[in-house]
């Protein structure tokens, strides 16, 4: 089975890669890049594309087991090829929790049959996520899950935290972590000052994050372990991690494209698709926020996809669930940045496929000769409105419906198969 | 009577002091006014009207006003309590407002306990909401029935100082009096613990203090709110005692008053917390005259919006 993809810019940063090539495709691996003059059947003319190892998501909420309501392993995964992803990771906060091998069989048993994508679990930190005592982590490495976290529950408890580090070295698993002082925050719900006085109601400061952030840059020079810092959206934040790597602390952190684009005045009106956490924050972060994807203090995208359904969303914003999807819009929101000259077309690419793929120790975010052909290709020029009615998730709660952007996501292909083609 | 009930407020729901313009106050005083001084029932015109108190939250003394301006006005009311939440009750708050609205009734009034609740209805509902107060956000006819007794008892609002003491950080009777009370011209000052202040409120361009004794020779109008011991924990403030001594209104902190300064409370009363009896039921008190005018109020917003009819 061979596939070509021909005249395409083909942008690899794992080999430094800004060129035009085609690519050859042969029994689901990367055969070749160059110039390819074979007669092959399947082609796709790539002219005008953009042409990159498939995209990752390393922060995905998938819902099933236990939340089909909201989002299932198919559901999930044809929005992320709708997305443009041809790999996501998803978190751990299933019903059960993800906190035991048997549940990551499950997942990684229904991904064979559900998805044309790979999925790759997160493992819980703690057993049920309570933050107490420390789950089967080697178990859930043999499993397949590729890193560890409590993401949604904050792990409040130092101790726990230091030794699941320790523990966790040794399985050469990151732990990612969800930073927010769970105290501090209290029952806040948006970022705290003007807009939280205004609408009444309870701020979640930006201390609460920055705290945690610097707890887990002490402990990760404490135990040498990787700590992965997600969706990270304050200024303060993003100077400590800038500090920490300056002395070669092993962090590394991602930003969500809502956290880029939105601030905390978007939730006038009570919104409830501007309620996540952290929560949106101010027009200053979401500059620093730029400036260090630019410096590449963050080195990641994530889109932290969070399915919600209408029982949860269309109700008072204060007891709405948190959180927002980002699968199908974060490719077209994100490549502002690259419009607006804040990064280059190969730093956008890196954001979203070497470096994810570097951080988890996934054998992805290449084109190199041998790799797996899990490829995307863009149209940088091609403007489309955001529409949530047409997305393949079973959720809608985005923030970007009605947005114009420009550029899109055109084919999706994972393993050699075309798993996405957009039809106009 | 009959001009001014013609007179349309700019926004169809009253959802907050925030929306409502200068001249949609000015309107809304001058009807609650004529009521007052007119004191028979003065039309029939809305026999034929209901009105749904939808009340998420105990209250008396506005539920009780609204029904009391509903039959003043010659209208019908129904009274709905409860005190769930959608996630609790498994019938959402919009489900629950959608099946009232089926029924065809003129007004809709929601008390709520979380912020915003009224907003949520607004964008499903064509039937006119009025806000009787959302968690810590608004409390609109409040904040219009305490502008109706200060220009009663000090014959304006422009140029006044109003201090308003107390929790703020959880106060809708807050929020609404400082947008209402500067768009009428007044200057206001804020004053609490700091725990009790919410950030950034300075950015709404009013004072900020944490002494009572430093500001309230300031003030023209004290509008002294009541301390919610049930939503208070021991983090807020240390000891009942410690509040009292540096934000309790007494005859002993008055002395330093204005001579002609007048004392509001939105009740109920914590007598001998947050205000003193002696104080409360002294010459300068106004806390009774805030209640009447709070049922002309009510009537003078529910007839000019049952005269609007459904919101198309």
């Amino acid at each position: 089975m061979k596939l070509v993809i021909k005249n395409g810019t083909v942008i690899d940063p794992s080999q430094k890669l800004n060129a035009k090539k085609d690519i050859l495709v042969e029994d689901g691996k990367i055969k070749k890049i160059g110039t390819i003059n074979e007669n092959i059947t399947t082609t796709i003319d790539a002219k005008g594309l953009i042409v990159t190892p498939g995209f990752i998501d390393m922060h995905t909420h998938l819902r099933e087991p236990g939340e089909e309501h909201k989002e299932t392993i198919r559901t999930g995964s044809e929005a992320a090829a709708r997305g443009g992803f041809t790999t996501i990771v998803c978190m751990a906060n299933t019903n059960p929790v993800n906190d035991n091998a048997y549940v990551t069989q499950f997942i990684k048993l229904k991904s064979k049959t559900d998805s044309h994508i790979n999925i790759y679990p997160i493992g819980a930190l703690s057993k049920g996520m309570r933050g107490e005592e420390l789950s089967e982590i080697g178990s859930l490495k043999e499993a397949g899950c590729v890193g560890i976290s409590d993401d949604g529950n904050p792990v409040m408890n130092s101790y726990l935290m230091r030794k699941a580090l320790d523990y966790c070295r040794h399985f050469h698993l990151p732990i990612i972590s969800h930073c927010e002082d769970h105290y501090l925050k209290g029952k806040g719900m948006i970022n705290e000052g003007l807009h939280s006085t205004i609408l009444g109601l309870r701020g979640n400061p930006s201390a609460s994050e920055e705290i945690m952030v610097a707890r887990d840059i002490a402990l990760a020079h404490l135990t040498k372990a990787h700590v992965h810092l997600a969706h990270i959206s304050t200024e303060a934040a993003v100077r400590l991690i800038a500090d920490a790597k300056k002395r070669r602390v092993p962090v590394t952190c991602e930003v969500t494209p809502h956290h880029l684009f939105l601030t905390d005045e978007a939730v006038k009106n009570y919104d409830t698709h501007f309620k996540m956490a952290p929560p949106l924050r101010s027009s200053k972060d979401c500059i620093a926020l730029k400036r260090a994807l630019k410096e590449n203090i963050i080195d990641a995208f994530a889109t932290d996809h969070a399915p919600h359904s209408t029982l949860e969303k269309n109700i008072e914003f204060e007891e709405a669930a948190f959180g927002v999807i980002g699968l199908e819009t974060a490719l077209s929101i994100t490549f502002k940045l690259v419009k607006e000259k804040v990064l280059t077309l190969s730093q956008w690419v890196e954001k979203w496929t070497l470096r994810p793929a570097q951080i988890l120790n996934l054998p992805k975010g290449t084109l190199k000769i041998g790799a797996d052909a899990d490829i995307t290709l863009f149209n940088p020029t091609q403007k489309i409105k955001i529409n949530k009615e047409t997305f393949k998730s079973k959720s809608r709660n985005t923030p970007f419906h009605g947005w114009n952007v420009e550029g899109n996501v055109c084919y999706t292909i994972v393993g050699g198969k075309v798993v996405y083609a957009y039809k106009n | 009577m009959g001009k001014l009930l013609d007179k349309k407020v700019n926004p169809k729901h009253i959802l907050g002091m925030h929306d409502l313009s200068r001249p949609d106050i000015l309107s809304i005083l001058a009807l609650a006014k004529k009521f007052k001084n007119t004191p028979k029932a003065p039309t029939q015109a809305f026999s034929h009207k209901t009105v749904v108190n939808l009340f998420f939250e105990p209250s008396t003394r506005t539920r009780s006003s609204f029904e009391i301006a509903t039959k003043r006005l010659g209208a019908s009311s129904i009274n709905i309590t409860s005190s769930s939440s959608s996630t609790i009750k498994g019938e959402t708050l919009i489900d629950t407002a959608k099946n009232l609205e089926a029924m065809n009734p003129d007004v809709i009034i929601i008390r709520h306990f979380s912020s915003g609740a009224p907003y949520v209805l607004s964008q499903v509902l064509k039937t006119p909401i009025i806000n009787a107060g959302d968690g810590f956000h608004e409390h609109p006819t409040q904040a219009l029935l305490d502008m109706m007794t200060i220009e009663e008892a000090k014959g304006k609002i422009s140029g006044l100082t109003v201090l308003i003491v107390g929790d703020i950080a959880h106060s809708r009777v807050a929020r609404s009096n400082i947008y209402g009370l500067q768009k009428m011209g007044a200057k206001i000052i804020v004053c609490g613990p700091p725990t009790l202040i919410p950030p950034d409120i300075q950015k709404l361009h009013v004072g900020v203090s944490h002494s009572l004794k430093e500001v309230v020779s300031k003030a023209d109008v004290i509008m002294m709110l009541r301390i919610q011991e049930e939503r208070q924990d021991r983090i807020q403030f240390p000891s009942k005692r410690e509040y009292i001594k540096y934000f309790g209104l007494t005859l002993d902190t008055l002395k330093q008053a204005k001579k002609d300064v007048i004392i509001m409370h939105p009740g109920p009363l914590n007598r001998g917390v947050e205000i003193a009896s002696e104080v409360a039921d002294g010459p300068y008190s106004v806390i009774l005259n805030q209640v009447t005018n709070g049922v002309v109020v009510r009537m003078a917003l529910l007839s000019m919006l049952m005269k609007a009819g459904k919101i198309e």
